[in-house]
């Protein structure tokens, strides 16, 4: 078994997600199985071979080095759930 | 055929037949009378009637001038909210419109609601949407089958003839397996060809927006008028978007199929060999070369795109954190409780299992086993693809492994779900375009579909082929 209940307390807390008990031990159960079924990608010979990351057969364009200022931070706040004075706002960090 | 095509409709307001309110009063009548299939996340008459109202004061010329459309609600439009279909974002009104929703509404469209999907387009069925399941239209009286998804609304909007097209996204398989699913025509571009510009990201190596209609011809009209450069999206491409609707052929004399036969799996139903079989005599008959072709690595797309797609999706979904826009818990004596409960509670089930597999496979120690490998064996596939297109001008498979199923089915097992992706997968991985067109039933009367895939930008290819068997078909 690849995940055990620390492993998944570790990548929910990486992941800033709170699992409950019940939830966790579905989890477990989930990505196991998952985990086990991508396995056979180990039967594929990947020697020499390059990682795929960018399918884009096109060459990518570059736009030019100048600046855009839309101004738009009221927009930008428009669905904030909490703001403050042009800023979001969150709970107390430093004591 | 009782269904308008968009094609149709254009002469008939053209020509006056029509008004722009007749033609969408009529829409709204059906959407009304169809409230219970749960096509819409959100849906507004008055809206509806204030877009009429203003192209009535509008007098200059525009391709989709009145046409409703209905788009997936993983768009951001600025006259209505966008969820992604997760709670997450329940209460989200975006301050921008999308590439492809601005280019809609340059061209006079009118946008009759948002649909419903699988949330943050994550799943087979439209059944982890936060407002609940989608009923596929051709389901019978007290057997509600699932639509497919996760584009589900859109393609049962079509379906039910709810509007004359819709937008959707495919990442592996969500335009091309819905349509299959609900009889429509589902055609997902070359990665590339639409600005993915404010569409919720899932999995941005794979993501690409495309289209649902009833006919090839609409999906060929519709996809010229989403298609095009963006700078906003870095991997938008500088192409020449020919004009597909004009150039369609169904001649396809001379032309060269490939078969690939790793798509002959078991388990397939009977019915499902058949119609390609179908297809593929169909074909022939036209003059076209049937060459059998071979994808070595067709069995490890699925497992491929597993790892992919969640590590992906781990990564832009942590941008959800409760700070900027959408969703936050009242749980917060600090920051990170903040952030943990706001997620516990913002994400449905199957959301929260992609960002733990893929935070799991891009995490220290495991990446090389899992993300880079997967990455690899994606430049296999993708390498099969263009070793066949060397030999052939477009592939045919089927779209899907089953017809509709009923609508709780497989809800219990991810990976069964994730086998409805088997035929569709591959190609989004290699990036390639692909069409969905109903061609054919089952026992049950329910469609089945056909899938056309075509060389990178080569939609006009796909779309000259699905043209020509559509008209064999009808």
């Amino acid at each position: 078994m690849k995940i055990d209940k620390n492993t998944i307390n570790k990548i929910a807390r990486l992941s800033r997600i709170k699992l409950d008990d019940k939830e966790s031990e579905d989890y477990i159960k989930d990505l196991n199985s998952i985990l086990d079924w991508v396995e056979q990608l180990n039967e594929v010979n990947t020697e020499n071979v390059e990682p795929l990351s960018n399918i884009s057969s096109s060459i990518l364009p570059t736009r030019e080095d100048v600046s855009s200022d839309s101004n738009s931070s009221d927009e930008i706040l428009e669905n904030a759930p909490d703001k403050l004075e042009g800023f979001f706002a969150v709970p107390k960090v430093v004591e | 055929m009782s269904k308008s095509s968009l094609k149709e409709t254009l002469k008939d307001l053209d020509t006056k037949k029509i008004s722009i309110r007749e033609l969408n009063q009529d829409y709204l009548k059906r959407i009304k009378e169809k409230d219970n299939l749960n096509v819409f996340i959100h849906f507004s008459e008055e809206n509806v009637l204030k877009q009429i109202d203003n192209l009535e004061k509008d007098n200059t010329i525009k391709k989709l001038k009145g046409i409703p459309i209905a788009i997936k609600d993983l768009f951001c439009t600025k006259s209505m909210p966008t969820t992604a279909a997760s709670k997450i974002l329940e209460n989200f009104n975006p301050t921008y419109e999308s590439f492809v929703t601005q280019k809609l509404l340059d061209e006079g469209s009118i946008f009759v609601g948002k649909t419903n999907l699988d949330e943050f387009a994550m799943g087979s069925a439209t059944n982890t949407s936060f407002f609940g399941n989608t009923i596929n239209p051709l389901s019978k009286e007290n057997e509600p089958l699932a639509p497919g998804g996760s584009s589900g609304g859109s393609a049962a909007a079509v379906a039910a003839d709810l509007c004359l097209g819709a937008t959707g996204t495919d990442t592996g398989g969500s335009i091309r397996q819905p349509a299959s699913f609900c009889g429509v025509v589902g055609i997902k571009p070359t990665y590339g060809l639409c600005s993915r510009w404010g569409i919720a990201a899932f999995a941005s190596s794979l993501d690409q927006a495309g289209i649902f209609s009833h006919n090839v011809e609409d999906s060929s009209i519709l996809l010229q008028s989403i298609a095009g450069f963006d700078q906003r999206d870095s991997t938008s491409a500088k192409v020449d978007i020919p004009n597909y609707f004009e150039n369609l052929d169904d001649d396809l004399n001379g032309k060269t199929v490939g078969i690939p036969k790793e798509y002959s799996i078991d388990g397939t139903p009977m019915e499902i060999s058949q119609i390609w079989e179908d297809a593929i005599k169909v074909l022939e008959k036209k003059g076209v070369k049937i060459k059998n072709i071979s994808l070595p690595h067709t069995k490890y797309a699925l497992p491929t795109y597993y790892i992919i797609a969640p590590a992906e999706a781990s990564s832009n979904l942590a941008r959800y954190d409760g700070v900027k826009y959408g969703f936050r818990s009242d749980e917060i004596d600090s920051l990170d409780e903040m952030y943990e409960n706001t997620r516990a509670q913002g994400f449905g089930r199957e959301v929260k299992r992609r960002i733990l597999i893929g935070t799991y496979v891009l995490s220290a120690g495991y990446y090389d086993a899992y993300y880079l490998k997967a990455q690899k064996v994606r430049k296999l596939i993708a390498d099969d693809f263009n070793k066949a297109f060397k030999e052939c001008d477009f592939i045919v498979t089927p779209t899907a492994p089953s017809a509709a199923f009923p609508l709780n089915e497989k809800q219990n097992d991810p990976i069964k779900m994730y086998l409805n992706d088997v035929f569709t997968v591959p190609a989004s991985l290699a990036g390639l375009p692909g069409i969905s067109i109903p061609f054919g039933k089952d026992k049950n009367n329910l469609p089945l579909g056909i899938q056309i895939l075509g060389k990178h930008f080569d939609e006009q290819q796909v779309f000259n082929a699905a043209v020509s068997l559509e008209r064999s078909y009808e």
